[in-house]
């Protein structure tokens, strides 16, 4: 008797753990009509990941003409279970790259933002889904990735945004991106990663108007490890909103080509 | 389509400096090499309007459906093609019997292996069939209209309201029209505007392009390029796109730059007057088996054959072949043109994928130009004082 009721206990507290795993998955996202998980729709993080994925404090921002406005909001950061697990050189370029933050963010010279950063910059995207490619739009430059569900190959070639294919596994979707070049940085405080940056991503519906976002990030010449982030989208809900163009190479432009300007024409080069 | 585009991926480091074909390409040559393939040997298209409507089909062709219900119109497609927006004016009917086309076909593209001047840089740098930059790359819808304009009948832009009478419509836009290759510039001293089919519709540059960044033409500066639309034109070279239909929403990519349009179906408030896009804003709904786009909000700054912020452009997608788009466009703006205009432009289907085009990004041709025009000044500077 003693023996069966231990049984039960385990038993229960096992059927418990396996019920409480996959809590999330008890919400049904509204199916698309080929019945898969319906992601249409204009989603965005509401997070300080793009200033820093990992936690940090406010800080001033980069220059001091742009006062508070532009100044650093603190946040718990996006990445799980501690600091990202750099090696030491790799590390040592992180620094380096904070340092230089002003003149080398990939992003202040409206460059292709990569994966995962184009998720969690401060600007909507769009997802157009259909049973063959799912397409992430994104506001900022225009990004886009392609999610092969069909036609998948290996990346052909290095892009900023990597190659994308993804399947279902019940309500997620799960994305495998490779290919990526090693340009794009994470974040604004330079968190960044190599050409043999591996990305698997898992996103799944938690509410009409939310999903979960993870993705696991791997990078052996990069990190120790593989290390996750994990953080919600929100869907946009204003009626009719579409996304608006920011074409922004041109706000970039005198950054970049300013100093070679002829002297006395136009605008004073900013650097 | 996979090996044009892995091939202009091999260039894809090249493109910073091949936009810049477009400040050179109006007088350039390239190695006389015989026509590629397509264009020689143009592929067989349905029965549609780009050929006289003497043949009647045997079947109807009975269009595809996506999940939604909706026509089907995704895949890669592409819109290549020799003929001009506007008829010549040495040829008076409307189409080409099929040898005269093939004739025609010919002498554009052996044109393209003539656009610079054998020994020179610019010879170097562009030789655009190895670097699969001629039109003839791609598949080439069989079109035997003399232009892509059917209406006016006369296959021409009409007359520019305030124009004299006679004065006739409009300039004489290149093949394209809209962008042409690199969409805009000149040559060294040229005034801005003499890339192919670019003048100030494909944004040109200022005068004094190389003063500033700010004064180069806006395809050489990866903002937009000629073909993104809309309308959808020939944008010189690799005029491909894909469409993919979700719910209630069409998007249509342009690999020039991974442009992309995203078009909301169905009923919706016009969009606010005071919000303006380089590619306007867009409307869908479908007619029968038609896509309808209207477009509005333009902000001006890449005038479209001389229009502006008042352009309206009506697009119409037919599906009428597994390889084949009957993709249509209507111009409408009273301050430009006396007329609302309408061309055709077939889409034909691309073998895909598209591949990311990252044009800004590794755009390092300005930056070269614009010191070798400081180290010129110098230089002139430096003699002067001697």
């Amino acid at each position: 008797m003693r023996n069966r009721l231990v049984g039960l206990v385990v038993l229960t507290a096992v059927l418990a753990t396996a019920l409480s795993a996959q809590a999330p998955a008890t919400y049904r996202a509204p199916r698309t009509k080929d019945g898969k998980p319906d992601l249409n729709g204009i989603w965005q993080a509401i997070n300080t990941a793009n200033w820093n994925i990992e936690a940090h404090s406010p800080e001033p921002g980069p220059m001091f003409q742009l006062g508070a406005a532009y100044a650093v909001p603190g946040g718990f950061g996006i990445v799980e279970g501690g600091p990202i697990p750099y090696k030491p050189e790799a590390l040592a370029k992180r620094q380096e790259n904070y340092k230089n933050r002003l003149t080398q963010d990939p992003e202040i010279k409206c460059y292709l933002p990569g994966v995962p950063r184009a998720m969690y910059q401060p600007f909507p995207f769009q997802i157009v889904q259909s049973p063959k490619h799912i397409m992430m739009s994104f506001e900022f430059a225009g990004a886009l990735r392609t999610i092969y569900m069909a036609d998948q190959t290996p990346a052909p070639a290095d892009s900023w945004m990597g190659w994308s294919n993804g399947k279902w596994e019940g309500e997620t979707l799960v994305i495998d991106t490779t290919g990526f070049n090693g340009m794009p940085w994470f974040d604004k405080a330079g968190n960044y990663a190599s050409d043999t940056l591996h990305i698997v991503e898992r996103i799944t519906p938690r509410s009409a108007e939310t999903l979960n976002y993870e993705a696991t990030i791997e990078d052996p010449a990069v990190f120790t490890r593989s290390w996750k982030i994990s953080f919600p989208l929100y869907r946009r809900i204003e009626k009719n909103l579409q996304l608006t163009e920011f074409r922004c190479v041109e706000y970039s432009e005198e950054i970049i080509y300013g100093h070679l300007r002829k002297p006395g024409t136009g605008p004073a080069p900013t650097r | 389509m996979k090996h044009r585009s892995l091939v202009v991926l091999s260039i894809v480091a090249l493109l910073a400096t091949v936009v810049f074909s477009a400040s050179l390409i109006a007088g350039q040559q390239r190695s006389a090499q015989p026509a590629a393939q397509p264009a020689a040997q143009p592929r067989p298209a349905a029965a549609t309007p780009a050929r006289p409507a003497t043949q009647t089909a045997a079947k109807p062709y009975v269009v595809p459906k996506t999940v939604d219900g909706q026509p089907d119109l995704q895949g890669y497609w592409g819109n290549g093609t020799y003929t001009p927006l506007e008829r010549p004016q040495n040829v008076t009917k409307e189409f080409y019997t099929e040898e005269e086309y093939k004739t025609v076909l010919k002498t554009r593209a052996s044109g393209e292996d003539e656009q610079t001047t054998p020994g020179t840089t610019a010879d170097v740098h562009y030789d655009f069939t190895q670097f699969a930059l001629d039109t003839s790359q791609s598949p080439i819808p069989l079109n035997l209209r003399t232009s892509l304009i059917i209406d006016p009948p006369n296959g021409r832009l009409p007359a520019r309201v305030g124009a004299q009478a006679g004065a006739g419509g409009g300039r004489g836009a290149g093949p394209g029209g809209g962008g042409g290759r690199g969409a805009g510039g000149g040559a060294a001293a040229a005034p801005a505007g003499g890339g192919r089919g670019a003048a100030p519709g494909g944004g040109g540059g200022a005068n004094n392009q190389y003063d500033s960044i700010q004064n180069m033409p806006i395809g050489s500066r990866c903002i937009i390029m000629g073909g993104s639309g809309p309308p959808l034109m020939d944008a010189g070279y690799n005029s491909v796109y894909q469409i993919v239909q979700g719910k209630d929403q069409v998007m249509i990519v342009t690999e020039m730059i991974h442009d992309v349009r995203i078009i909301p179906i169905g009923d919706r408030p016009l969009p606010p007057e005071q919000l303006k896009q380089w590619i306007g804003m867009s409307r869908g709904h479908y007619e029968g088996n038609t896509l309808v786009v209207e477009t509005t909000n333009f902000n001006g700054r890449r005038p479209f054959q001389g229009a502006g912020q008042n352009l309206r452009i009506t697009e119409r997608f037919t599906r009428v072949a597994d390889d084949k788009i009957d993709y249509t466009f209507t111009a409408t703006d009273e301050t430009t043109w006396v007329s609302p205009w309408t061309a055709s432009v077939p889409l034909t289907k691309e073998k895909g994928p598209i591949f990311e085009f990252a044009c800004h990004e590794t755009n390092y041709g300005p930056a070269n130009i614009l010191a070798g025009a400081r180290a010129t000044e110098k230089a002139a500077a430096d003699a002067a004082r001697k």
